[in-house]
């Protein structure tokens, strides 16, 4: 890779997709598109403490249960990827 | 509009907590968490637990861990937050504040994904810290000593890895190797790309360890694992000589031992008898307790169960791992066992408590062994044991918590002065209603009936070196009654007190003599029994006293003054002689500073209207240095020094000043400051206390002088953490009061009122509220007060929960199966109104109560659910309809069908069969329309209408009810089998959570899409939506406050107003359309019209319920809220651009000059998901007393203020709302 290279748009915005989780990019299909806000989402009621409250006092559960299934869900947010096109 | 925010109540909910040497020395401390707020608490010698300090770091606070450097004496804090930054504190004892060590900025602020803060995790030796994020991030910080032992920190170091999810960390306790931390990892990129489900199904959770290598300044993933799925929580195990190192993985159902090169040792978690077979069990909490010879572990269970856990080890090698039955408390989220024996246990809803070890798990009871783990085809064999009683611990104190508030309303329904708030509070069998009123707790010791109506007491110490008072004297209207303290309270007459006259002052002169000032004279007996008497000259009778050791001023019929002085041989000496210029209406004299020989002022109030500051210097005797006017006669003077703090344990650095306090008959309580060298008066404030003039009187509270103002109720100024605070007594009216110490009660009061004595101490200083619990059954959803009745119609409803009956009939059987049935009574018979028992009940006297077992789960599709009618004055429940078939009730209100003959209705909405998940479904919704019968203390159905969805709002509308069912708005009337319908309107986003209305106008609420303003057209028979808001906000509260204008609250803990435009509601109002033409072309899908947001706020905490209401009577209206956290604030409307002008501008200073502790921005935290808009953060401005006096005067010199004045106007607001 040459000096150059470093500085323009594409591998920028390579980086940028390396360093930060979620950034997306022209190619993003809508499976991709979701699960990251999904797993966005999970990490946001995980942060914040009442949310998670809220969520265990609508599901009557215990606040620790409530935030292990967040997590756990935070695998398979969307179910399983769509079959890829073979083109 | 611009509103003023201004916390009321803290949160009272815990987020996380721990323990350790935070201030040095030998005590125990804990440090809580509070969501935005950073508490340091510490049990004192009672086993109470107080709080030492309280901060509001204006950010979101995640996680805690407490580290030590080797051969330091002091614990440090570090915190994790949403500020995208690692902050480590330090408390200080000085100043009393918590002290930023580091602050180290490592990415983006906010609760993200990638960005560390969710997790914290120490190295037991203090060399290392690592933060991690949910998702790939963690870093590890290196923590070091300089020269001058000074904390250090490393720049961070990467142990990131992406695609993976992290679960849990801790730090590996390896003595004085190599740091190393453990991690609960899943990959799930595999996942990802797999579109068969198989790679996800397949999914394996891993153990880390990373190891810090503090030679090379490296972190590598030293070695990992596959553990058991289902695992949630890492516990460190001791190691370094102490124990085998390594960690407790908690899993579902188990608790594994890992470590480096070593088999796992596994053992299976006991499960509840009457738990479903397809629930796990999973650890939500634990907490380590080590000495120098052995270690255990706490662990507690989703349900509420504290296990054992012990490691048999021999050196390095675990040979079993054991896990017993411990003893079942309410479910925490954070346990801290102290050294000291003592249990702190923050519950996730409803009150935290402190518990005492009796044991520590050695009895027998139902313990699982990695021995004998048996492994059948089906897995791993269970074993299962019943709940009991309380064995091990024993609860001795405990700390209210209102998490979580559901419902509340402000309402006067005692008739008392100020209005009381009714918050619906808690979860499950935990759930209550509480009654809080602004005030003090007090705790009666004593009352005693007197022969007479007394009209003063005072008490009295014999030595000024005595610890406690000797005698209580009191006076009546003709004699003066002398009690000796001792074991008992008992009247004596050898005290040289003349008892045949009523007493005007009785206090201690001298260093051991008494003095008793009575009408006709004073009389001075000296410690060897002497007695000296002063008569008054002529027909003049005394009127007026004011004393303190060394200095008696007397007030004569007529207006004389006469001054006294103590001299050398201890005679009381006349100094000098000053006529006033007319009745001397009360007077007082501070008292004698340390190392002087008198105080310097005299303050006589007179009935013209007047306060004036006379000299007791010897150079200027009795020279009048100033004059105050006021607004009515005084009846009561003052003189308090309030020195703020010296530093010490409470309160920041304060230059202490003398505040002149005047009690007016008018009930005003009249405030200014008094120099110390002229005497001349500055900086007034006053407050209206109540309808009788008040009498001020000293007390002591925490070692200072505070003062008692006793009006038509009593109240109480003191210091607390700097401030100032004037709060009122939940108490009666007193006539008299004095400090009282004693044996017993180290700072008490002793007051009369009526013929009684009372004795009493205050409690929980610092607490706005005072509150009144009453226990409910199930989790409460909505209530509706009905006043003229003063009843509370409250529904309740639980998710997976067993019905009344069905616990009743699992306990008979449980009862049956196990004869006596010695433990497990799964239902609390005193809350049980239907308890079908008797006879068999008094056997069972330790009986588990629900509030510390929990329900027993049942099935996601089973709801358990009552109509309560509750009268709150005696906390009675007059009726209570347990609902049949898995109905839930969800919403309530009181309807008045306009052409019936039945009076005030009561509908209430519910859905049978409700299930979230998977997806949401129900079988069907009804609205229930009840009748009250005898006096609206009970329920008769009338009938109940069924409706295709979850009718979640209710409200009446010009004689008609109208229901939100699902994404329906709909008109019902009243018939005779059932509703009928009127009218709908289907154009609803989601689901309708509120409907307000006023006149023809209906606020209908969204869940996810804010405000939709609708009309009902008579005429045409047609609802239509005229405006809507332009922002998807997820609602959970909301209010109506004028005809244009919504208050609304969403999930994401913002608060905001939205207000229809002026014009366009004039518009509306002028069309004879009503905008039905604009309505029928619509605009992009939505209403033609669109409200505008006004006000917006970022409160940080999940806002369930607001209300406009006035706390203080004559007050202002404010909007009061109350959150899931268990906090209460308020947001009161500014009335003056100049207020608005120095609140933003002390706000902008107060940002600049004292950034929040945690390192989050404030201006960014307030605007969160939405920039803030016209609210001015009270909170902030409130810290402005915490600052140092330089930077305090720096900014006052900013806004052109004096200090003085600054605080004097963030009283002034405070005291417009509470």
């Amino acid at each position: 890779m040459q000096a150059s290279d470093r500085f323009n748009i594409n591998s920028q915005l390579e980086h940028l997709q390396a360093k930060y989780v979620g950034t997306g990019h022209a190619d993003l299909n809508r499976f991709e598109w979701a699960v990251n806000i999904q797993r966005d989402s999970y990490a946001s009621y995980i942060g914040h403490y009442p949310m998670l409250a809220y969520f265990a006092i609508a599901e009557n559960e215990s606040i620790g249960r409530e935030r292990y299934n967040f997590m756990q869900r935070m695998l398979l947010p969307c179910g399983p990827p769509p079959e890829r096109d073979e083109e | 509009m611009y509103l003023y925010s201004l916390t009321l109540q803290q949160a009272t909910g815990i987020v996380c907590a721990t323990n350790g040497n935070f201030i040095g020395g030998k005590t125990q401390e804990i440090i809580v968490a509070r969501g935005k707020t950073l508490d340091l608490l510490r049990p004192d010698d009672a086993g109470k637990i107080q709080t030492i300090h309280s901060v509001e770091v204006f950010g979101v606070i995640r996680s805690l861990a407490q580290f030590r450097l080797t051969g330091s004496q002091k614990d440090y804090i570090v915190v994790g937050t949403d500020s995208g930054r690692i902050v480590i504190l330090e408390y200080s004892k000085d100043r009393n504040c918590f002290d930023k060590v580091h602050q180290e900025t490592f990415g983006k602020s906010g609760c993200r994904r990638i960005v560390p803060g969710q997790y914290l995790a120490v190295d037991p030796k203090g060399r290392a810290v690592m933060i991690a994020a949910c998702e790939k991030q963690k870093l590890v910080y290196v923590l070091n000593r300089d020269t001058v032992a000074r904390l250090t920190i490393s720049s961070p170091l990467e142990a990131h890895k992406s695609h993976t999810i992290t679960y849990s960390i801790t730090g590996v306790d390896c003595g004085f190797d190599n740091p190393i931390f453990a991690a609960i990892e899943l990959d799930y990129s595999e996942a990802d790309q797999d579109p068969t489900g198989k790679a996800a199904l397949y999914a394996q959770k891993h153990l880390t360890f990373y190891e810090l290598d503090l030679g090379l300044n490296h972190v590598s993933r030293k070695w990992t694992e596959p553990i058991d799925n289902g695992a949630n929580l890492l516990v460190t195990v001791p190691g370094g000589g102490d124990g085998p190192s390594g960690v407790l993985v908690c899993a579902e159902n188990f608790v594994i031992y890992k470590n480096h090169g070593h088999p796992d040792v596994r053992a299976v978690i006991p499960r509840r008898a009457d738990l479903h077979t397809d629930r796990g069990v999973l650890i939500v909490s634990a907490a380590m307790h080590r000495q120098k010879s052995m270690f255990f572990f706490l662990l507690q269970t989703e349900y509420g169960d504290i296990f054992k856990a012990t490691l048999e080890h021999d050196g390095d090698r675990v040979s079993e791992l054991k896990i017993k039955y411990f003893d079942t408390i309410p479910v925490t989220s954070a346990m801290c066992v102290l050294k000291t024996g003592f249990l702190f246990a923050a519950s996730e809803f409803g009150n935290h408590a402190l518990y005492q070890f009796r044991a520590i798990g050695d009895g027998d009871d139902v313990e699982a062994s990695s021995a004998t783990l048996m492994e059948t085809e089906e897995g791993f064999q269970p074993l299962f044991f019943q709940p009991r009683g309380l064995k091990n611990l024993v609860r001795i104190d405990q700390i209210e918590s209102l998490m979580s508030i559901m419902d509340m309303r402000v309402a006067n329904l005692f008739e008392e002065e100020t209005p009381q708030i009714f918050t619906l509070c808690g979860r499950g069998p935990r759930s209550s209603l509480r009654i809080l009123r602004p005030g003090l707790a007090i705790s009666e010791m004593a009352v005693s009936q007197l022969p007479g109506v007394p009209n003063a007491v005072w008490t009295v110490k014999k030595n000024v070196n005595d610890e406690f008072d000797a005698y209580i004297v009191v006076s009546f209207a003709n004699a003066t009654l002398v009690l000796s303290i001792g074991e008992t309270v008992e009247e004596v007459s050898d005290s040289g007190f003349l008892d045949t006259t009523p007493s005007l002052a009785v206090s201690l002169l001298g260093d051991d003599s008494l003095m008793q000032v009575h009408p006709n004279g004073i009389r001075h007996i000296r410690e060897d029994g002497r007695i000296n008497e002063w008569k008054t000259p002529g027909k003049k009778t005394i009127v007026k006293v004011g004393s303190n050791r060394l200095q008696v001023v007397i007030a004569l019929s007529g207006g004389e003054l006469i001054y006294f002085e103590m001299d050398m041989t201890g005679q009381l000496m006349e100094v000098e002689k000053h006529e006033m210029p007319g009745d001397v209406a009360c007077l007082d004299i501070a008292p004698v500073p340390e190392g002087r020989q008198r105080s310097r002022f005299l303050a006589v109030g007179s009935y013209d209207n007047t306060i004036r500051i006379l000299s007791l210097d010897p150079d200027d005797c009795m020279q009048i240095l100033s004059v105050q006017s006021v607004s009515s006669p005084p009846e009561s003077l003052l003189l308090l020094e309030v020195q703020a703090s010296v530093g010490g344990e409470d309160g920041a650095d304060h230059p202490a000043s003398v505040f002149l306090n005047a009690g007016l008959q008018n009930g005003v309580l009249f405030r200014t400051v008094v120099d110390m060298v002229t005497g001349q008066l500055s900086d007034t404030r006053s407050r209206f206390l109540g309808l009788r003039a008040p009498k001020l009187f000293s007390a002591i509270v925490r070692g200072r002088r505070a003062m008692l103002c006793l009006s038509s109720r009593p109240w109480l100024g003191y210091i607390h953490q700097g401030h100032f605070l004037l709060t009122p007594l939940s108490y009666e009216t007193l006539e008299y009061a004095a400090s009282f110490s004693s044996d017993q009660c180290a700072e008490g009061v002793v007051a009369v009122a009526g013929d009684a004595l009372r004795v009493f101490t205050i409690e929980r200083l610092g607490e706005t509220f005072n509150e009144t619990a009453i226990p409910l059954r199930y989790t409460p959803r909505k209530f509706v007060l009905q006043p003229k009745r003063k009843l509370l119609v409250i529904v309740e409803s639980d998710h997976g929960a067993f019905t009344a009956e069905e616990r009743e009939a699992a306990r008979k059987e449980c009862l049956e199966a196990a004869g006596m049935g010695e433990n497990g009574n799964p239902n609390n018979v005193d809350q049980m109104e239907n308890g079908g028992g008797g006879g068999d009940e008094e056997e069972n006297e330790d009986t588990l109560s629900d509030e510390q077992y929990g329900y027993p789960k049942a099935e996601s599709n089973k709801w358990a659910s009552c109509i309560r009618i509750l009268d709150p004055r005696t906390g009675n429940t007059t009726c209570l309809l347990e609902l049949q078939d898995n109905e839930a009730a969800f919403s309530v209100c009181t309807v008045n069908f306009h052409d019936k003959e039945h009076g005030t209705l009561l509908a209430v909405g519910t859905a049978k069969g409700l299930q979230f998940w998977p997806k949401r479904s129900l079988t069907a919704g009804f609205i229930h329309i009840y009748r009250f019968v005898e006096e609206g203390k009970s329920l008769e159905l009338l009938h109940k209408t069924q409706v295709e969805g979850v009718p979640l709002a209710l409200c009446q509308f010009q004689g008609r009810l109208l229901a939100g069912i699902g994404s329906v708005l709909r008109l019902y009337d009243l018939g005779k089998r059932r509703l009928l319908r009127k009218c709908e309107n289907k154009l609803f986003p989601n689901t309708i959570m509120s409907i307000h209305t006023y006149r023809d106008r209906i606020y209908v609420g969204d869940i996810q899409e804010s405000f939709h303003y609708c009309k009902y057209r008579r005429d045409e028979n047609q609802l239509y939506i005229f405006a809507d808001d332009s922002v998807p906000r997820w609602l959970t509260a909301s209010h109506h406050i004028d005809f244009d204008t919504m208050a609304g609250a969403d999930k994401f803990g913002n608060i905001y107003f939205v207000r229809l435009p002026q014009d366009v509601s004039d518009e509306i109002e002028e069309d004879p359309t009503g905008g039905r033409i604009k309505w029928e072309q619509g605009k992009l899908n939505g209403a033609p019209n669109k409200v505008e947001e006004i006000v917006q706020f970022h409160v940080g905490d999940l806002v369930t319920c607001l209300q406009k209401a006035s706390l203080i009577p004559g007050g202002g209206d404010c909007i009061i809220y109350g959150t899931v956290m268990g906090s209460l604030g308020a947001l009161l409307a500014f009335t003056s651009r100049e207020d608005v002008d120095f609140f933003s501008h002390l706000e902008m200073h107060m940002r600049q000059e004292h950034p929040p502790l945690c390192g989050r921005d404030h201006m960014a935290y307030r605007s969160a998901y939405f920039p803030v808009k016209d609210v001015i953060d009270g909170d902030l401005c409130e810290q402005y007393p915490t600052l140092p006096p330089d930077l305090q005067r720096k900014i006052a010199d900013e806004l052109d203020r004096t200090p003085g004045e600054i605080l004097k106007k963030l009283e002034d607001v405070r005291n417009k709302i509470i």
